[in-house]
């Protein structure tokens, strides 16, 4: 062994830093890239939702008038609700990943800013994402001649709003598991569920009874796959559904990162950051 | 100019519930000194580190670091101090090489591929930087949790038991290593143990805690002198056991 010099010291930069946010993105996709079975499992249930509706809309073509009118309605529904969902748990399971890790201590002993961990799991989720939604979407162009990527330039505008919407969700779990601990890690899974039947992800809005409209449009989903459906049954982008899922989502990323950063402060008063995990 | 302390705790108190974890402590810690932070278990040793490192709010009190309110103004003193703990461990799925690569990215280290390499060099771990965090045996994850420790070349490196689960020859290097790079760096060390020895040889002062309040402080030789024992674990017994009457409760003064 020989003996530790003192390098160079860098100036203190107490400002956001894009290197660290760009070290948690790398520490993530370490994590990925070491485990063929974790990236097979990004892709894995997409995929396998792609071809069920695949053949539901085949079946359903040939027997539902509505349907037929459009027939990627379904297969479109299932892979932008993916998004929504694969958004979310590409945010939240990088953060147990520190918690099964007991890695949090370590990281928020370094000057990683809260607020910069929060920009990595973004970035993490929309790679994450992106590694499973598009094979299926592809794959589906052979198997059921159908191509998401006909919507066009609205599929961008699908894409971001539904993804900031699993942010916002991600941002409350992974507050609450701040609060809770593990013992709070199947909110991770099944949290997001209570957003599908108001979402209209797979029918139109207007079949939910009046009350649960008014809940409905409260949330940037619905807004979503409305205007997924008047792209594909009239061809027209609205953007005043656009608009109200864009500000929904502002106003729930905001409560979601103030909830993460309020969780945040409490585990700093209760000092669970150094104990929390397994 | 007036040199500031590196770390400066007034009135420090954490309550847990009904539990005074840490219980209005004041100390001094000034640049270049290597203190023994001693004490029995729930002592409140562990507390005193976390609130100095930011990771836990006091209910009162301050702690300064370099000059710095460590609760206002930690993301400004962060990147001058580092932590090691054999208790908290780096990702077990990641490899050393790349778990030592995102915290030296975190520390934004300039030239990190050699930074690393010296100090896996001067840590012994060249052979084990290509196998996972989690299948090294605990006293290799005790010297990965200090090469991780010295990336950022800390002026303020806080470190609980930093030889725990280390044969005796590692153990002796790593204590090797830790004087030459306090000697070489200036940099200040507060060092909790419960290994007698290694405070004696390392530190310069001891602070000793019990129910969450500093009893006596002092340099190894002089506490042994005071408490007219043969040496300082046999000081510690007398104070955490609570059997010396002589135990001072200094709380308030400098530890200088």
């Amino acid at each position: 062994m020989s003996e530790i010099a003192a390098p160079e010291r860098p100036p203190v930069k107490p400002h956001f830093s894009r290197r660290r946010v760009l070290a948690m993105v790398m520490r993530y996709w370490y994590l990925l890239r070491g485990s063929w079975p974790r990236i097979v499992e990004l892709m894995y249930w997409p995929t396998i939702q792609m071809i069920m509706w695949g053949f539901i809309t085949l079946h359903l073509r040939e027997n539902s008038s509505w349907v037929a009118d459009a027939s990627g309605v379904l297969l479109s529904g299932v892979l932008l609700w993916d998004i929504l969902f694969r958004g979310q748990l590409g945010y939240t399971l990088p953060f147990l990943e520190e918690l099964y890790s007991r890695n949090l201590g370590q990281l928020f002993v370094s000057p990683l800013r809260p607020i910069e961990m929060v920009a990595a799991l973004m970035l993490t989720s929309f790679l994450r994402t992106l590694i499973g939604i598009v094979p299926p979407t592809l794959l589906a162009i052979p198997l059921f001649a159908w191509n998401l990527f006909d919507i066009g330039l609205p599929l961008i505008a699908f894409f971001a709003n539904l993804l900031i919407m699993g942010w916002a969700v991600g941002m409350l779990v992974t507050g609450l598991l701040l609060r809770v601990g593990l013992g709070g890690e199947s909110l991770a899974w099944f949290l997001i569920f209570l957003l599908i039947p108001v979402s209209a992800v797979y029918y139109p809005v207007d079949v939910l009874p009046v009350w649960l409209q008014t809940i409905a449009f409260a949330l940037p989903p619905v807004y979503v796959f409305e205007g997924m459906r008047a792209v594909l049954f009239d061809g027209t982008f609205r953007w005043d559904l656009f608009a109200g899922a864009l500000g929904l989502n502002i106003v729930y990323l905001s409560i979601g990162a103030g909830i993460f950063l309020h969780q945040f402060r409490i585990a700093r008063l209760r000092g669970t950051l150094l104990q929390s995990g397994e | 100019m007036l040199r500031t302390s590196a770390v400066r705790v007034e009135n420090l108190t954490k309550r847990f519930g009904d539990v005074v974890a840490v219980d209005g402590i004041s100390f001094e810690l000034p640049r270049g000194a290597c203190i023994g932070l001693l004490g029995g278990n729930g002592a409140g040793k562990t507390t005193t580190i976390q609130m100095i490192l930011g990771l836990l709010l006091p209910n009162s009190g301050t702690v300064e670091v370099f000059g710095e309110d460590v609760v206002r103004h930690r993301e400004r003193v962060l990147p001058r101090l580092n932590f090691s703990s054999p208790y908290v461990e780096l990702p077990h799925r990641l490899t050393i090489a790349e778990n030592l690569c995102i915290y030296a990215e975190l520390y934004e280290v300039t030239d990190p591929k050699a930074r690393i390499a010296e100090i896996a060099a001067a840590l012994d771990l060249e052979r084990m930087m290509d196998r996972e965090a989690g299948r090294l045996s605990a006293g290799q994850k005790t010297r990965v949790g200090l090469a991780k420790a010295m990336l950022n070349a800390p002026e303020l490196l806080l470190l609980d038991e930093p030889t725990a689960s280390l044969d005796p020859d590692t153990a002796d290097r790593i204590r090797a290593h830790l004087a030459h790079y306090r000697d070489e760096t200036g940099g200040t060390i507060l060092l909790a143990s419960h290994n007698m020895a290694e405070v004696e040889r390392l530190c310069d002062q001891v602070m000793m805690m019990r129910a969450g309040k500093i009893v006596d402080r002092g340099a190894p030789t002089d506490l042994i002198a005071r408490h007219g024992r043969a040496n300082l674990e046999e000081v510690f017994l007398d104070l955490v056991r609570g059997t010396d009457a002589d135990a001072t409760g200094l709380d308030g003064e400098a530890a200088q």
